[in-house]
């Protein structure tokens, strides 16, 4: 059972971490854009 | 478009939570493996997905390649990008079901195995060469790279029709035996991921458009910039 969980756990740490750097990227790009427009 | 994008996020959101219940709860328990089996309905329609997205970025760097179209070239990126995060799922779901099932984590020399990091690996590539190359030529070479990934995804999928290898037998087409209450929990799972995959490349494409106008506009920036 451990390693159904292990498995399930690891699908979403793996999504979960993508969005995560996804997310980092959109608002330094948003920093960006607010400094082209100074 | 913005309603449009709310009403996908909603769809997934509940598509993935139905196929979590399905897959951990509601299918039945395989009589050899167990519970350790339920491990399948995340690992195949990963496989599926990533497969699916890494064709839609061999078409649209086919189509970069002859009429050198910007958006193409978005697509190709995103969807390498999706199909990675997915490909990465099935090389570390798949050692974490082996381990119980087979006695070891990875079964060095199986032709199945060795072509899925294979396949992963040019990915990689394609994303370092994309992320680092300074070349202006850098989407032409990334294009050229995305066609040779491609080609081992035919070899990935039919390898275990025509080799010996240690990795079950396909559950479609020839040898497939599944449980139909199976199947139809291995394709709700299919269909969140494929949601979730639409969802995570539609939410990436403006961002992109945009990174890109910002990149140039910060290359004029710096043209224009009297000397101190």
């Amino acid at each position: 059972m451990s390693y159904l969980y292990a498995a399930y756990i690891a699908t979403w740490l793996i999504h979960g971490t993508y969005l995560f750097v996804l997310a980092r990227k959109y608002s330094k790009l948003r920093r960006e854009i607010e400094n082209l427009k100074k | 478009m913005k309603r449009g994008m709310s009403i996908l996020a909603v769809v997934t959101a509940l598509l993935l939570s139905v196929a979590l219940y399905q897959a951990l709860i509601g299918a039945p328990t395989e009589q050899t493996m167990g519970n350790v089996q339920r491990i399948f309905y995340y690992h195949v329609p990963s496989a599926w997905t990533a497969f699916l997205l890494f064709l839609i970025n061999f078409v649209a760097s086919v189509v970069f390649l002859v009429r050198r179209n910007t958006k193409a070239d978005i697509v190709a990126l995103i969807t390498a990008e999706v199909g990675v995060v997915f490909c990465t799922v099935v090389i570390v779901t798949g050692p974490i079901w082996a381990r119980p099932v087979w006695g070891i984590w990875w079964a060095p020399g199986d032709i199945r195995l060795t072509t899925t990091l294979v396949l992963w690996l040019i990915y990689i590539s394609y994303l370092v060469l994309r992320r680092f190359s300074t070349s202006s030529q850098t989407a032409v070479i990334a294009a050229v790279v995305a066609i040779f990934g491609a080609l081992d995804v035919p070899l990935v999928y039919f390898s275990i029709w025509f080799f010996r290898t240690q990795h079950p037998s396909p559950v479609i087409g020839a040898g497939g035996s599944l449980d139909p209450r199976m199947w139809h929990v291995l394709l709700i799972n299919w269909a969140a991921f494929l949601c979730l995959a639409w969802l995570v490349c539609w939410t990436r494409y403006r961002p992109e458009v945009a990174k890109r106008e910002v990149d140039e506009a910060q290359a004029l920036d710096s043209l224009l910039e009297k000397p101190r």
